[in-house]
């Protein structure tokens, strides 16, 4: 926590704390109003609106779990039609190689894997998990976050982030406690 | 406007009903009471006990598998015309049982019903070892399981591919993804609550190993919002492989020419009774683990009516299979087709077939009275009867089908042996095994679902939303 003097902000952030997922929300729309842009909020369950509070509409799952569900039922249905027409025909009741309609099944199996892989994988890695460290975990009531508390952070990258200024805008949150975040 | 709607909805407010969740319970006693069993509760003398009749159980299937290994498929039961015996017929109770688990987790997640939250973790976990279970059976089954892997498509130095229009290999692939994606889809849900055993453990190790799977969670809203989006499209994705599975798994059967498996009945069929006997297992399992571990307040008898109700309705759709059969057996004219039909009643295997009736159709019409819903006491032996009815079913359709078709001259009967039992018994036993330690290592109610249940987790948008 120490000995990062030599960098430009030696703090990640100054993070309040809430006790009520409704206290959290006013506070972040209050937050986001007020110019800070680098915010983040946190709750040990998901809480309607809280992403759109602080700025965060969209997210890119959906068009992940797409593009890879198309491509696990292309390569599906390509490799049965590889196999089944090209490299290994097998007469089976006279019926012709190509015969479509039975490489439904697995088509649609390899769309659900590759799509379903892709929706966990992709949220993971969309969130920068895993990630063993991260700077508000320095904070010891931040424990809480998967319990009964709820925070909010204003991350001190923010161009509007003044340690004196923006400690006395969360005052008026009327939080429960602010505390510094090393980083 | 861009707002997500999360996945459990508050409950309607005029709910006379049972309540989802007992009143008194805020954010941390939630997650107090569930983590407390991983966390706090002492190993007592009965689990272990418990554990080690089940893990005995375990032991007997590594033993009838080591015993298959050096002998081969011929100390089973099963010979011809009867080649697919306890093998298939466990297989297909086993795959079913877990399609309860993916019912609760997926479909009533699309469906909105906020009751799914406080069972659907545990749901989950018997799902996959259900599948883990029901995969031995094919697998031993083939005679050469080490070269199980021949089945999957890849190049090869024996120029050989799999036939691909073939509903075994079908099943492969069926239930190979419905495995995985079960396991994935549980193992997101786990997150979030990973993370707050992580923050709960005073062990330094259970903290580190909860850390690790917890994989640095911190509850961001940015990262609620994609995780959101993540689990109703997993949800979404889900729903649809959770009907096919048994559907594919019906195709073993319905593409063959044999009377009695050559019929379009069987996948809507199959599936009713997989979510039927899987509800069974459910109610099962669910009675004694609240009264054991104290979570009457999450596990409560509005969920173990609701279970039942959809027992009675799946129940009634399998006879509706069971009628159609009949039906059909009389209606097609066919020589066969009749023959089945009369076979089942008045042949060898009549008494299973009456007791199947008994079981899946006439006893669980009881659930029409409110009483055998409520009492945990009759909700238990009906679920227990509704899974012998459900392994009769498969025991019907495989041995009575395939023991006299076609030829007179090919008639056979099946009798299982020793070790065919010692196979069964012991995946109950390996099923019960996991299941007993699922409930000590991982917290078996879903923490952060049963908070968005709590009237304080609602919010309302008191500010203007921003561009």
């Amino acid at each position: 926590m120490s000995g990062t003097t030599a960098l430009e902000n030696p703090v990640y952030g100054l993070m309040a704390e809430f006790d009520s997922p409704q206290e959290l929300l006013d506070a972040a729309h209050k937050t986001h109003s007020a110019g800070y842009k680098d915010i983040d909020a946190f709750s040990p369950f998901p809480v309607e609106g809280l992403a759109d509070a602080i700025g965060f509409h969209k997210n890119a799952v959906a068009l992940v779990v797409l593009i890879c569900g198309i491509i696990g039922g292309l390569s599906g249905f390509l490799l049965q039609v590889y196999v089944a027409v090209i490299t290994y025909p097998v007469n089976v009741g006279g019926r012709p190689n190509f015969s479509w309609p039975s490489f439904i099944i697995v088509t649609f199996e390899l769309t659900i894997l590759f799509g379903g892989i892709s929706a966990a994988v992709g949220m993971l890695a969309l969130n920068g998990l895993p990630m063993p460290y991260h700077p508000v975990f320095n904070v010891p009531a931040f424990s809480k976050a998967s319990d009964n508390k709820f925070f909010l952070l204003v991350s001190s990258a923010d161009p509007k982030f003044d340690a004196a200024r923006t400690r006395e805008f969360l005052k008026g949150l009327a939080p429960r406690a602010i505390s510094e975040v090393p980083s | 406007m861009a707002t997500q709607t999360p996945i459990p909805v508050e409950v309607p407010k005029e709910d006379q009903r049972v309540p989802v969740i007992e009143p008194g319970h805020s954010f941390a006693t939630i997650g107090e009471k569930v983590s407390n069993i991983v966390l706090r509760r002492p190993v007592s003398l009965g689990w272990v006990f418990g554990f080690l009749v089940m893990f005995s159980g375990m032991n007997m299937l590594l033993f009838a598998l080591g015993y298959l290994f050096m002998k081969g498929t011929g100390i089973w039961g099963i010979t011809i015309p009867i080649g697919w015996g306890f093998a298939i017929i466990n297989f297909v109770w086993w795959i079913g049982i877990g399609h309860a688990g993916t019912l609760i987790s997926a479909i009533l997640a699309l469906l909105r019903q906020s009751w799914r939250n406080s069972i659907n973790r545990f749901a989950e976990a018997m799902t996959l070892f259900a599948v883990a279970c029901a995969g031995v059976f094919p697998l031993v089954h083939t005679g050469r399981p080490w070269l199980a892997y021949w089945m999957f498509p890849y190049p090869n130095s024996m120029n050989y591919w799999p036939q691909f229009r073939s509903p075994l290999i079908w099943d492969v692939f069926a239930v190979s993804t419905y495995g995985t994606i079960s396991l994935v889809f549980w193992f997101v849900g786990l997150i979030p609550d990973l993370a707050t055993l992580r923050d709960r453990a005073e062990n330094p190790i259970i903290q580190k190993v909860f850390g690790l799977l917890a994989m640095g969670w911190r509850g961001s809203a940015r990262h609620w919002h994609r995780y959101e989006t993540a689990y109703l499209l997993l949800a979404g994705l889900a729903t649809p492989l959770v009907l096919s599975v048994h559907t594919v798994v019906s195709f073993d059967f319905a593409v063959s020419i044999v009377p009695g498996w050559h019929t379009t009945i069987f996948p809507p069929y199959f599936v009713a009774g997989a979510i039927y006997s899987g509800f069974a297992m459910v109610v099962c399992l669910a009675i004694p683990i609240r009264a054991v571990y104290g979570m009457e307040d999450f596990i409560t008898a509005r969920h173990l009516e609701n279970s039942a109700k959809v027992m009675l309705a799946t129940g009634l759709i399998v006879g509706y299979g069971y009628f159609i059969e009949a039906f059909m057996g009389w209606y097609s004219g066919n020589t066969f087709d009749s023959f089945l039909l009369w076979n089942r009643l008045h042949g060898p295997y009549a008494p299973w077939y009456m007791s199947l009736l008994i079981s899946n159709i006439f006893i669980p019409q009881l659930f029409w009275l409110k009483y055998f819903r409520t009492s945990t006491f009759w909700l238990w032996i009906l679920s227990l009867v509704i899974l012998v009815g459900m392994w009769l079913e498969r025991f019907i359709i495989i041995v009575v089908s395939l023991h006299r078709d076609f030829l007179n001259s090919s008639w056979g009967m099946y009798y299982p042996t020793k070790w065919d039992w010692m196979t069964y018994i012991g995946t109950i036993g390996m099923f019960l095994t996991f299941m007993w330690l699922f409930v000590r290592v991982l917290p078996m109610v879903s923490i952060a679902e049963l908070r968005t249940l709590l009237p304080e987790a609602h919010v309302h948008e008191a500010e203007e939303v921003h561009k």
